[in-house]
């Protein structure tokens, strides 16, 4: 094939949103499988991994975002019916929720607002512009609703995706060494704490590393604290004059 | 059929509450309040149908694939990162650690005042 063919089917191509599908269903196996070589750390998930590889695909061959979007929208809206089908483990959880209705409804509460002052306290006495505060203040929320949110506040919902993702791989590090510091060894509390602050990264890592209860105790906390939060951070913001 | 049962019964919960969030004017985004509907509905219905089963944990299975479209979206924003690079970072470690510290430590104290039914054992088991 010479070059000039080459060119005009790179044109057609890049032109149809099926390219742009099929490169991030490939980079997502490839990130996959790199992770598992690396032992499965936290710091390089297979999101952050894959993410990393198809921003360097788009600068090398120069297309902009939209233009990759157009395909990947597909996979990207999913995260609508996604984000309602976290109500089946919730459900699945419904006997073990009444039985702690007051330890759940209160840990979750405490960790939500602990969460989004610390968040919009810090980034403020830093000097975050507005914009970064209000896209950093629903960090802790898992991605779907945490855009969601960001979008409706004022903030910009693709970097608060991005910045959920980070917080997710942060979390799964440093909740170890807090637990330990907290001297906390319920696994059922660990895995609360871990749903709460770094959503479904701490939920897959809760069943990866804890245990099963803990699993299933991050799935619920992870449900509860998206759904809370979306309703208790506007009010939260706005205390902060934002 | 039952997948497609199960995709129609997330879609038509998300647009209810699309439909809702509009109407009402709320500051919650519409697929939250789906999944609020959802959660009633599941409550009302007392069972899980198997479709939505199978649709339902198949979307939350690959969960981390759906983020990566928007998270690419980050290369539009290096100006804004880079402006703000430290106050993102210091925020994104020491918030993420006293919300881990402060939720357990709650959790703890509160799970621990509860008395225990001896009974929860044997049903925890056998969840």
């Amino acid at each position: 094939m010479n070059l000039p063919v080459l060119d005009r089917l790179w044109v057609y191509l890049s032109a149809s949103p099926l390219l742009y599908l099929l490169v991030t269903l490939l980079a997502f196996i490839a990130a996959t499988r790199i992770n598992r070589r690396l032992g499965g750390t936290p710091f390089l998930h297979p999101v952050i991994i894959a993410i990393v590889m198809l921003i360097g695909f788009l600068k090398l061959t120069r297309t902009d975002y939209a233009t990759y979007f157009e395909g990947a929208q597909f996979i990207h809206f999913l995260l609508g019916p996604a984000t309602v089908a976290l109500a089946i483990p919730l459900y699945d959880y419904r006997e073990r929720v009444r039985r702690m209705l007051l330890p759940i409804l209160l840990g979750c509460g405490a960790g939500i607002v602990t969460a989004v002052t610390s968040t919009v306290g810090l980034a403020m006495l830093m000097g975050a512009s507005r914009e970064t505060v209000l896209t950093l203040a629903p960090r802790s929320v898992t991605s779907p609703i945490a855009m969601g949110i960001a979008e409706k506040l004022g903030g910009i919902p693709s970097l608060a995706a991005g910045l959920v993702l980070l917080t997710g791989s942060v979390g799964c590090a440093l909740g170890p060494v807090i637990f330990r510091l907290v001297k906390v060894r319920d696994p059922s509390v660990q895995g609360f704490a871990m749903g709460l602050a770094a959503h479904g990264f701490g939920t897959a890592h809760s069943f990866s590393s804890i245990g099963a209860v803990a699993g299933a105790f991050a799935g619920l906390s992870m449900g509860l604290t998206g759904l809370f939060t979306a309703f208790l951070l506007p009010p939260i913001v706005h205390l902060f004059g934002l | 059929m039952p997948l497609i049962l199960g995709m129609s019964i997330l879609l038509g919960c998300q647009f209810i509450g699309e439909i809702l969030v509009h109407a009402l004017h709320l500051p919650v985004p519409g697929p939250v309040l789906g999944m609020a509907v959802l959660l009633v509905g599941l409550m009302v219905n007392g069972r899980v149908p198997a479709g939505l089963r199978t649709s339902g944990e198949g979307l939350l299975r690959y969960l981390t694939l759906l983020f990566v479209p928007a998270g690419v979206g980050i290369m539009v924003h290096f100006g804004l990162i880079e402006a703000d690079f430290w106050p993102i970072v210091v925020t994104l470690v020491v918030s993420t650690a006293l919300t881990l510290a402060v939720t357990a430590k709650v959790m703890e104290r509160l799970t621990r005042s509860t008395p225990r039914d001896p009974r929860d054992a044997l049903r925890e088991d056998r969840s």
